[in-house]
């Protein structure tokens, strides 16, 4: 059965063609001399070497890094917490809207989550800014942070924390001696998750940012929307480019792990 | 203690920062458009005591609900996304399952890596990948050029801002979130079921017809809901490639907002649009109960 | 020899290590320990077997300290350590599962107990050394677990909960994951390094082979109820219940009527068949009704009718279980009762006297069976 008919051959040949022939383009054009970004005038870095120089999208893009940083750094402890406290705390008075609440931002429209926070921030009065992207981003990206952790600590074996207790830990340092280390990775990649989120974010970022504090996708945004631009072109190649290389390493390093841990089960076998 | 602690801590934060803006939208919703700061009536007002929250109750009313229904702009909106997430999630399905198919019936080792070219897409950004199609449906775009030259048309063919280029962008951002389910359904499903099947005198189509597709709808039923629901609510889809015939809510709530700074009438649209919401996400968690309760 | 016989249960002076008290554990509505008091002593290897779900685990984890009794008091060396946390016992465990820590290698498992008490490093090194050394790890110590086999896995999961020095280490179904030819020398391990050690054991499993071989005592348990403790020859010898004579090991049970005859009894069990014979301290009134345990070994087969023997009966072949060293015969009595004999099968195959349909005898001694009350 798993063999490549000209069905499955033609599927897959179409589908990732889809998926990646307007990255492509997206990718050659950026190199594009001329001005007009659909007429091909040549090869020319000239689009990279404006957008160095461009300060607008320089202090975008702090200021999105910042936000991104921050955000899914509180939004990894916050998310942590809330999934022990769905998978281990048991039941608690609350907890059907605390899980709601957990769940409830992943289906939410953008548009609502934005305009609700920024009627609550016009509402306390908080200038918005940086400080209110933060929470923004914090609050939704948690919630993406605490299902990933969550599904990693539902299949942990309650029985290493109990061999850590018998052994002389307090609870607390069976948490991180042993719990923290094992789902470590979950939470790694919970916070690339809460980061690359962050970094994406247009709507949620543009309902609660302030006038000093445009982040890169508003910028962007507010460029594309007169139309194609070869600066444009040039910073989506540049983030492709980072996403990719950073996605292909982190693939290349867990086959690599697999690999090495199939070979040494293998050796054990043999040993 | 420290389970208290801990408890408190995050629901302390999604209490306020997700369950009061939320009130606050409702209770806006229920308030009148003022030209003021903030631009609504009444603000509740404790300094007042007792009479003040009284009055504050006494002048909340449905007009902004009222209102949305005399318009028909809004009804028309809400109507338009249902159509427009109904039809993209059926094209995304189309588009996704033959991939989703090919990638459960690839040899193994390469499967982890048309995983990986799946997953890619996902963490490059959104804006960026609904822009990328900008330059190639626009009417000098890269695909009439291509037409033009190969001949098949002779004028442009405009899809740039027709609804035609939001389902394209929709299927083009959506398609992993389809794939995905139905690929791991696809994944488990035991081959040897395809052989019984064979062999007890159904042909290949049929074989696919009544064990595949019955073993996998649990995937696309997945799938389906993982595109509609996000879909309903879209902005930046139909911002960037729809025109300005395309009437999605979530666009509609975006201006009313931003530029006719009406926030009662944008509250209640956003107020409607979660309780037309609830239904699919109703469906979807019990989707997948069913699920869960079938593996465990 | 001189050498006193280690049987502190049958000395009235001995201090039980660990008392159950009238112990209840309940879930819920659940009783998975009902109203329990029994004592484990110092170095016993004490064995709680019993079928899954019959409250075993329980009495392990509440002398671990991840279960608090519902009622009554557990001691530990004469105190309730009820209100004692699990990292504060001086007791440890080793988990079914082993409970490895994956991240940690086989030389840092071992430790983690140590580094928790703050031991000095140098001896923290010494007994982690010595540890290996009793489980024959050394060369394994820099692997990690997922880098070792099963065996050597079991190996370090017990190097770890022994490294502490517990008073009491519980073992819970230590064997299980191993594969038949490895838990029969792991077994003898786990008895020798008990002895060496000289800790106090408490396994559990459901294994009762695995009881029999390594406890000193066993347990046998059944819905949250120790049925019978003794030592494993009595347990199979004397059981004091059916349920235990039937758990342990293969038996007939011939179910009948006693009556009271010189020092013994006569058991009516079947029409057409004369009483059995049976000799036995347990009381029993004139009618009342019993059961007869035999074991299969003590029943001797046949072709002619032995001279006096106390019990003798004729029957047809109906099943022969070819064990190598042993053939298990059952025997269909006319009233359609089975009866199981084993011989040793000291001639080869082809010299076996009896076969399928054969009318054989059987035949044992009025103090072979076991008579309890039914």
């Amino acid at each position: 059965m798993r063999r490549l008919s000209w069905f499955n051959t033609t599927a897959l040949t179409l589908g990732f063609a889809f998926l990646y022939l307007p990255m492509v383009i997206l990718i050659i054009y950026s190199f594009n001399e001329s001005k007009l970004v659909t007429v091909w005038a040549g090869f020319s870095t000239k689009w990279y070497g404006e957008l160095i120089q461009n300060e607008a999208f320089l202090n975008a893009a702090w200021v999105t890094l910042r936000v991104a940083v921050i955000s899914s750094t509180i939004a990894t402890v916050l998310g942590t917490m809330a999934a022990l406290v769905l998978v281990r705390a048991g039941r608690f008075s609350g907890r059907t809207l605390f899980s709601g609440m957990i769940y409830a931002p992943l289906v939410m429209p953008e548009v609502i989550t934005g305009l609700s926070l920024l009627l609550l921030f016009i509402g306390i009065g908080l200038d918005r800014g940086v400080f209110t992207i933060i929470l923004a981003h914090t609050t939704f990206s948690m919630c993406y942070v605490s299902v990933v952790v969550s599904s990693r600590l539902v299949s942990f074996d309650k029985s290493l924390e109990e061999a850590a207790l018998d052994l002389g830990c307090s609870p607390i340092s069976a948490f991180r001696l042993v719990t923290l280390p094992i789902i470590a990775p979950a939470v790694i990649s919970g916070w690339l998750l809460a980061f690359t989120l962050s970094l994406d974010d247009l709507v949620i970022a543009s309902f609660t940012s302030g006038p000093s504090s445009t982040t890169l996708p508003i910028k962007i945004w507010s460029a594309v929307r007169l139309g194609v631009s070869p600066e444009i072109n040039a910073l989506s190649t540049l983030m492709i480019a980072i996403v990719a290389v950073g996605v292909i390493t982190a693939s290349l390093i867990t086959k690599r792990a697999s690999l090495k841990q199939q070979a040494d089960e293998r050796a054990a076998v043999h040993a | 203690m420290r389970r208290l602690a801990l408890i408190i801590i995050p629901y302390a934060w999604l209490l306020a920062l997700f369950l009061v803006p939320f009130i606050i939208v409702l209770k806006i919703s229920l308030s009148d458009t003022a030209l003021s700061i903030p631009p609504y009536t009444p603000t509740l007002d404790f300094s007042a005591g007792w009479v003040g929250i009284k009055d504050f109750f006494g002048n909340l009313d449905f007009e902004n609900f009222e209102f949305l229904t005399t318009d028909d702009l809004y009804w028309k909106a809400y109507l338009s996304s249902l159509k427009i997430a109904f039809v993209a999630t059926v094209l995304t399905l189309l588009v996704g399952y033959p991939i989703a198919y090919g990638m459960a019936n690839a040899p193994d080792h390469w499967r982890p890596t048309l995983m990986m070219l799946i997953i890619l897409p996902f963490w490059t950004s959104f804006l960026i990948r609904v822009y990328s199609w900008m330059g190639i449906l626009s009417n000098e775009g890269y695909l009439n050029q291509l037409l033009l030259s190969l001949g098949v048309i002779s004028e442009p063919l405009t899809i740039l801002n027709t609804n035609t280029a939001v389902y394209i962008g929709i299927v083009y951002t959506y398609l992993p979130f389809m794939i995905l389910p139905i690929y791991s359904a696809l994944e488990r499903l035991d081959a040897s079921l395809l052989e019984a099947a064979e062999d007890l005198g159904c042909s290949r189509f049929t074989a696919f017809w009544l064990v595949t597709i019955p073993l996998s709808k649990s995937g696309i039923i997945a799938g389906c809901f993982l595109v509609f629901i996000p879909t309903l609510g879209e902005f930046v889809i139909p911002s960037l490639l729809g025109g300005s015939k395309t009437l999605m809510i979530g666009k509609v709530l975006w201006e009313e907002f931003f530029n006719n700074r009406d926030w009662p009438v944008a509250s209640a649209v956003a107020v409607i649009l979660l309780l037309i919401l609830i239904v699919p996400i109703i469906l979807f968690q019990r989707n997948e109960q069913k699920q869960r309760e079938a593996e465990g | 020899m001189g050498q006193t016989i280690f049987e502190p249960w049958n000395d009235p002076s001995a201090k039980p290590l660990i008392q159950f008290k009238n112990v209840t554990k309940k879930f819920g509505d659940f009783v998975a320990i009902d109203n329990q008091t029994f004592d484990i002593y110092a170095q016993e290897f004490f064995a709680l077997l019993g079928p899954s779900g019959c409250g075993k685990t329980t009495m392990m984890r509440m002398l671990a300290g991840f279960e608090t009794p519902t009622e009554g008091t557990i001691l530990l060396g004469g105190e309730d350590i009820a209100p004692i946390p699990p990292n504060k016992r001086a007791v440890n465990m080793m988990f079914q599962s082993y409970a490895l820590f994956p991240h940690l290698s086989v030389w840092e498992n071992i430790a983690f107990g140590l580094k928790r008490d703050s031991m000095p490093k140098p001896d923290i090194e010494a007994r982690v050394a010595e540890m290996l050394k009793l489980t024959r790890l050394e060369q394994f110590a820099k692997r990690k677990p997922h880098q070792i086999s099963g065996g050597q896995r079991q190996r370090v999961a017990l190097a770890r909960s022994l490294a502490k020095a517990p008073k009491l280490l519980l073992l819970d179904e230590p064997l299980g994951a191993l594969d038949a030819k490895l838990r029969q020398d792991t077994q003898f391990e786990l008895m020798d390094i008990q002895e060496k050690t000289g800790t106090t054991f408490v396994i559990v499993t459901h294994d009762q082979e695995e009881a029999m071989t390594v406890a000193s005592r066993v347990a046998v348990m059944d819905d949250g109820r120790i049925i019978q403790v003794d030592t494993p020859a009595r347990i199979y010898e004397s059981p004091n219940s059916v349920y235990v004579a039937d758990f342990i090991g293969d038996v007939t049970i011939l179910s009948g009527t006693a009556t009271p005859r010189d020092d013994g009894y006569d058991i009516a069990f079947a029409e057409g068949q004369p009483p059995l014979r049976s000799k036995s301290d347990t009381r029993l009134d004139k009618g009342q009704a019993c059961h007869l345990a035999i074991r299969p070994e003590k029943v001797s087969i046949t072709a002619e009718k032995p001279v006096d023997a106390a019990n003798a009966m004729q029957g047809k072949i109906l099943d022969i279980a070819y064990l190598g060293n042993l053939s298990t015969y059952h025997v269909q009595l006319p009233n359609g009762q089975i009866i199981k004999a084993q011989t040793a099968n000291t001639r080869r195959l082809s010299r076996r006297s009896f076969t399928w349909e054969d009318d054989v005898w059987l035949s044992w001694t009025d103090t072979a069976g076991v008579l309890l009350a039914g």
